[in-house]
């Protein structure tokens, strides 16, 4: 069954590392949502907040996170994939009948809903960082003018991902998914590590569930509210009051997609 | 009342083994579930059929002995061993699956036998002190905190049933481990060989094809003796430590 | 025969030191040439194999359960004495001796019994330091209860399960021994005959129970620790498995078996249900701590909540004023029959008392005594479905252990050289009746302090070395191999377990609490007819493999059926009451046992003397240089 005899290989040990690598991306997680809401406040917040990104460390932090997390991602499938394995050839003949008693749907399909997450991190990935699954990402436009070439319109690129109704409604089905594998993940990685004395025995068995709801409410708000239209696409207001103001033979006052980017908000003509 | 049962027949560890139905009738609802095969096998005999095959001993949930899965449930329907389950919890008319425990690491012996040795080479692994017989200082010279005496024998109890193996989805023997570590790791007679025994014992439960603990507590559920998987995260604790940080 | 117990002379307190001194050492490198059979593995024989292999020598263990582990001492609850005098409150060996001798009605050896006092101490310690997990107190000292028979606090204890935690430890250092490749252990294996080389025990011969191979094992001596034969009652509290028949086989080899009438019944056990029953469960002993046990004063189906205290009779404490709910076992057991002879019994078919825990839980609070018996009264809720924190739980007594087994000398060695005797399945050290928490502590006395002092001395008078080659070893094969067939060819129809339970209703009715010669005298001619009916109907099906449940449980419950004879006939012969053993014929005016130190302070030894015949008696004769025995009075 395992080939290593070594303490490090271990099933404990590992399954150790994929608790821990869980936790960092609880982590990560919890971070990018907290830097998504910022879409509830106006465009220059987070827009500001994904030049940071990409400014900071003359964007060196940002490959460096992009690279840690994706070795992370590896670690906690792949080291996954080996426990499971052994889990399958633990019971060769499956019971007749069997009547699970403490577990639950979720904890009972970690694997299904970590895939599940895996493509939709992959979907994310190629539908806003690579910009190549529909025009939403066209809306990325950069806005900060010389000297900041990466002050983009990230906000818009979002609101209009979302106001898209099937893309919406696959971001909220997938944010349940990964509800689902941090309602036990959030909880289980806490045992794993054997993180279970005093003040901790007290918080583990509600991480799971508290960080689950968190991020799938905190996640699922945004296109809820763009499909809502509590949350619109400052651009296209700011066009529609250009139409109109081009009606009444005013001149155009902002950027727009329209007119190649190259005028702002906050430039007057 | 009349039970249906169908119940797991295998002659040997290489028969393939199939399920066998059986009516019984007339059985008292203050019988124990072993009472009902006993009387099932009486049946048997009495047309020159082979009884059902079954472990069993002190019948007073104490030995570990008995180990069946019914209707699913590791040891019925509830919380005990099946030596202790009594016929008023089912009724009557109803359909009992009764099958052997299911683990690569406990295979098969003849219908509901299993070979639960790889319990034993994981004691021998290393779950003693190593003190040989004379020469023991006097008892009370080694003081123990009554709480900690306390949860050495919460995890000592375990009766080595492996209904938590049975119950696991994955075949996983952490909490029988964990407990069996815990009752050493939790007194001071055991601090020496600490690291060493936890890591000894972990390497022999993986080399025994258990599966791996994947933290949904099944084993709790149905532990006879109520063993908290606490301990499980005590051993993981215990192995991670040991493991990461090598003794001198 | 003239039967020397080989006692050592000189002062009691002296005897054990000056017989280790006389005794025999085998040289460090010789003994690895030394191969020890040890035949169960409970307290007794993990204990001593676990010692004899830390010594150097090589062990081959054997047991019919599928882990030594599972060894019935697993099931001993309340505790283990030791005279350790923790508690100050006058506690000693010559005490713990004193309590030992007197609660066996004198029916035991005095230089037995002082070693076992003595021994004692050393048990707890060992134990201590295998991480056994005993009870303790705040400060982290050992913590005691006291127990049935004794007036000081001596009981060591592991919540309710002390057989368990202390068979765990040995069962541990075992392991550490398999693990180093100096015992070698054989699960799922019964013993079925021992190999006599020149009237020497040289070997075994065992069943595979998996794979139904006979095979043949040698060494240079034999140990036999495989407990007692309370199944012959066919109920009883042992386990399902425990039977007669390694020990009654080396009887029919020869070895002597002595005192089989001293059976003791516990009396606190659930009461039968019906009679599909087929085990009775012992709630411990140390509930009489704090429980109090009385029936109604007048018969009539009532509540007990109902009956107001002026009503109730609290027998015990009427009877026995100093020891009260604590007297001994065999008192407190024919106390509760008497009750219920006069139709005073409680439950169902009258055959019970109530065991009521109100007024402890009044004085200590229910907390207390949830981390005191938390267990025991989960366990009684379980199987009664009542709640006796709320309803007084109800009990009677049922077998519970042997005193009688092998007769063994002091040295622990049969009559038959080279085959030695631990535990239970011995005779030695608790004459006509056992106190509570004494079973542990010479299950382990014997394993870890005696047997490997006496076994190394017996070694260094013999040559290494034996095969199973010899005739002596394919004879015992052959006798096992057709006793085998001819229990598979009767091709009867009926289980042996209906006989079993018709054996254990004769027993129990006729040689139970109470005997008298009319009840044994019809036994004895009862049992041929029953032995014959079990040989032409008895059904042992073939089966395709190799495991055979029913062939196992066939061939103990014939075992049981002829060694009821012996168990009879020495119940018959034993004209006194002494101990457990109450012939009715021999009681005080107020219905106290008799005994007659005159005629019958001796030890009766049977042996085998051929297919039905009635086996031969020997007497060992019992000195008291150092206690006088007297009227045991627990009032």
């Amino acid at each position: 069954m395992m080939t290593c005899a070594h303490p490090l290989c271990s099933s404990i040990v590992r399954k150790g590392i994929v608790g821990l690598t869980g936790a960092l991306m609880i982590v990560f997680v919890l971070g990018h949502m907290t830097g998504n809401l910022l879409i509830f406040l106006p465009p220059e917040a987070i827009n500001s907040y994904a030049e940071f990104l990409h400014e900071a460390g003359h964007g060196a932090l940002i490959w460096l996170s992009r690279l840690g997390l994706l070795t992370i991602f590896a670690v906690h499938i792949g080291l996954t994939i080996s426990l499971k394995y052994e889990n399958k050839k633990a019971r060769p003949i499956a019971y007749a009948t069997h009547q699970p008693l403490a577990s639950n749907w979720a904890s009972r399909h970690m694997l299904l809903t970590g895939l599940v997450v895996m493509l939709f991190v992959v979907y994310h990935l190629l539908h806003f960082t690579a910009g190549v699954t529909d025009h939403s990402a066209d809306w990325r436009r950069p806005i900060g003018g010389p000297g900041r070439p990466h002050l983009l319109d990230v906000h818009s690129m979002v609101v209009n991902g979302f106001q898209n109704p099937y893309i919406a409604s696959f971001y909220i089905v997938c944010q349940i998914v990964l509800g689902m594998h941090l309602w036990h993940g959030g909880s289980s990685l806490f045992q794993s590590l054997g993180i279970n004395r005093g003040f901790w025995k007290r918080i583990t068995a509600w991480a799971g569930p508290v960080v689950a709801v968190v991020v799938v409410v905190g996640n699922c708000s945004i296109p809820i509210a763009i499909q809502a239209r509590f949350i619109q696409c400052h651009a296209d207001i700011e066009m529609k009051k250009a139409e109109i103001d081009s009606k009444n033979g005013k001149l155009p006052r902002l950027w727009s997609p329209a007119n190649g980017g190259s005028a702002s908000a906050s430039q007057p003509h | 009342m009349k039970l249906h049962l169908k119940v797991w027949r295998q002659s040997g560890p290489q028969d393939k083994g199939r399920f066998e139905l059986h009516t019984i009738d007339g059985v008292s609802s203050d019988m124990s579930f072993l009472e009902m095969l006993d009387v099932l096998n009486d049946r048997l005999l009495a047309q020159g059929k082979s009884p059902i095959a079954f472990d069993h001993d002190c019948r007073e949930g104490i030995c570990g002995s008995c180990s069946m899965m019914i209707n699913g449930r590791a040891h019925g329907p509830t919380r005990g061993t099946t030596c202790q389950t009594y016929m008023r919890n089912f009724h009557d008319g109803q359909t009992v699956v009764i099958e052997p425990w299911r683990a690569r690491a406990f295979p098969v012996m003849c219908d509901l036998v299993v070979d639960r040795s790889a319990f034993d080479r994981i004691q021998q692994a290393g779950g003693y002190v190593s003190v040989n017989t004379g020469g023991a200082q006097d008892g009370n010279c080694l003081p123990v905190p009554k709480d900690d005496a306390e949860r050495a024998m919460d995890a000592a109890q375990c009766i080595g049933c492996g209904a938590c193996v049975a119950a696991c989805k994955n075949a996983s023997a952490m909490l029988f481990v964990a407990a069996k570590v815990s009752h050493l790791g939790l007194l001071p007679q055991g601090q020496p060989e600490r690291a060493g025994r936890v890591l000894a014992m972990v390497a022999k439960m993986d080399e025994e094809g258990f599966g791996n603990c994947t933290n949904q507590y099944e084993c709790e559920a149905v532990c006879p003796k109520s063993i908290p998987a606490d301990f499980i995260a005590r051993m993981n604790r215990d192995h991670l430590g040991s493991s990461l940080i090598p003794s001198e | 025969m003239q039967l020397d117990a080989r006692s050592p002379s000189g002062p009691l307190s002296e005897k054990w030191d000056r017989c280790k001194m006389d005794m025999r050492l085998v040289n460090p490198a010789n003994k690895r040439k030394y191969h020890v059979l040890v035949v169960g593995t409970g307290l007794a024989g993990a204990s001593c194999a676990a010692s004899l292999a830390e010594l150097g020598y090589n062990v081959s263990t054997f047991c019919y359960q599928d882990s030594p582990r599972r060894a019935h001492s697993i099931a001993a609850q309340g505790g283990i004495n030791a005279a350790k005098n923790y508690r100050n409150d006058g506690d000693s060996v010559e005490r713990l001796f004193t309590d030992t001798i007197k609660g066996g009605d004198y029916r035991s050896r005095e230089a037995n019994v002082y070693r076992l006092a003595q021994v004692s101490r050393n048990i707890i310690d060992q134990c201590v330091a295998q991480g056994v997990p005993f009870a303790r107190e705040y400060g982290g000292q050992l913590d005691n209860r006291s127990f049935g028979g004794a007036q000081v606090s001596r009981t060591f204890y592991c919540r309710g399960q002390t057989g368990q935690q202390l068979l765990l430890g040995a069962y541990a250092s075992l392991n550490r021994q398999i693990a180093q490749g100096r015992v070698k252990s054989h699960p799922r294996h019964e013993m079925l005959d021992v190999v006599l080389v020149n009237g020497v025990a040289k070997g075994i011969i065992v069943r595979d129970m998996v794979t139904g191979q006979i095979e043949r094992h040698s060494g240079d001596a034999v140990v036999l620790a495989t407990g007692g034969y309370g199944p012959v009652f066919y109920l009883s509290t042992n386990a399902k498995g425990c039977n007669v028949t390694a020990t009654f086989r080396a009887y029919k080899r020869g070895a002597l078996f002595a005192n089989p009438c001293f059976t003791q019944i516990h009396p606190t056990c659930i009461p039968v249900t019906g009679d599909y029953q087929s085990k009775l469960t012992l709630m411990s002993e140390s509930l009489r701590n704090d429980g109090r046990i009385w029936v109604p004063k007048s018969n009539g189906a009532r509540k007990p909540d109902t009956i107001t205290e002026s009503e109730r009779d609290y027998f015990l404490e009427r009877k026995y004023p100093s020891y009260g709910n604590l007297a001994p076992r065999d008192i407190s057991s024919r106390a509760a029959k008497e009750v219920c002879d006069n139709g005073l019994g409680v439950g169902e078919g009258g055959r019970g008392v109530y065991l009521d825990f109100a007024d402890a839980i009044k004085r200590l609070g229910e907390d207390a005594i949830r981390e005191r018996y938390g267990n025991l009264f989960d366990m009684y809720a379980h199987i009664t479905g009542e709640n006796p924190y709320r309803v007084p739980m109800r009990i009677y007594p049922a077998v519970h252990y042997c005193m009688g087994g092998l007769w063994v000398d002091y040295r622990l060695m049969s009559n038959l050289p080279g085959l030695f005797v631990l535990g239970e399945a011995n005779f030695s050290d608790h004459g006509a009746n056992r106190l509570g928490a004494s079973a542990l502590m010479q299950g382990l006395a014997d394993g870890y302090f005696v047997a490997p002092y006496t076994i190394t001395d017996y070694l260094a008078g013999v040559k290494p070395g034996v095969g199973t080659e010899g005739g002596e070893f394919a004879e015992a094969e052959a006798r096992v191999g057709s006793h085998m067939k001819r229990l598979q060819d009767t091709k009867g129809k009926v289980s042996a377990q209906v006989f079993h339970r018709e054996l254990g209703k004769m027993v129990w009715d006729h040689c139970g609490m109470a005997r008298n010669r009319a009840g044994l005298e019809g036994m004895l001619r009862s049992i041929p007819t029953l032995r014959e009916r079990f040989w032409r109907e008895v059904s042992v099906p073939a089966t395709a493999g190799g495991m055979n449940q029913a062939l196992e449980y066939a061939g103990r419950v014939a075992d049981f059926i002829d060694f009821a004879e012996v168990l009879a006939t020495d119940a018959l012969t034993r004209e006194e009451s002494c101990g457990a053993h109450f012939r009715e014929e021999y009681q005080t005016e107020d219905g106290e046992a008799k005994r007659n130190d005159a005629d019958y302070s001796f030890v009766s030894a049977w042996g085998y003397n051929g297919e039905n015949q009635a086996p031969v008696l020997t007497r060992e004769a019992l000195q008291y240089e150092f206690v006088k025995p007297s009227v045991r009075s627990y009032k």
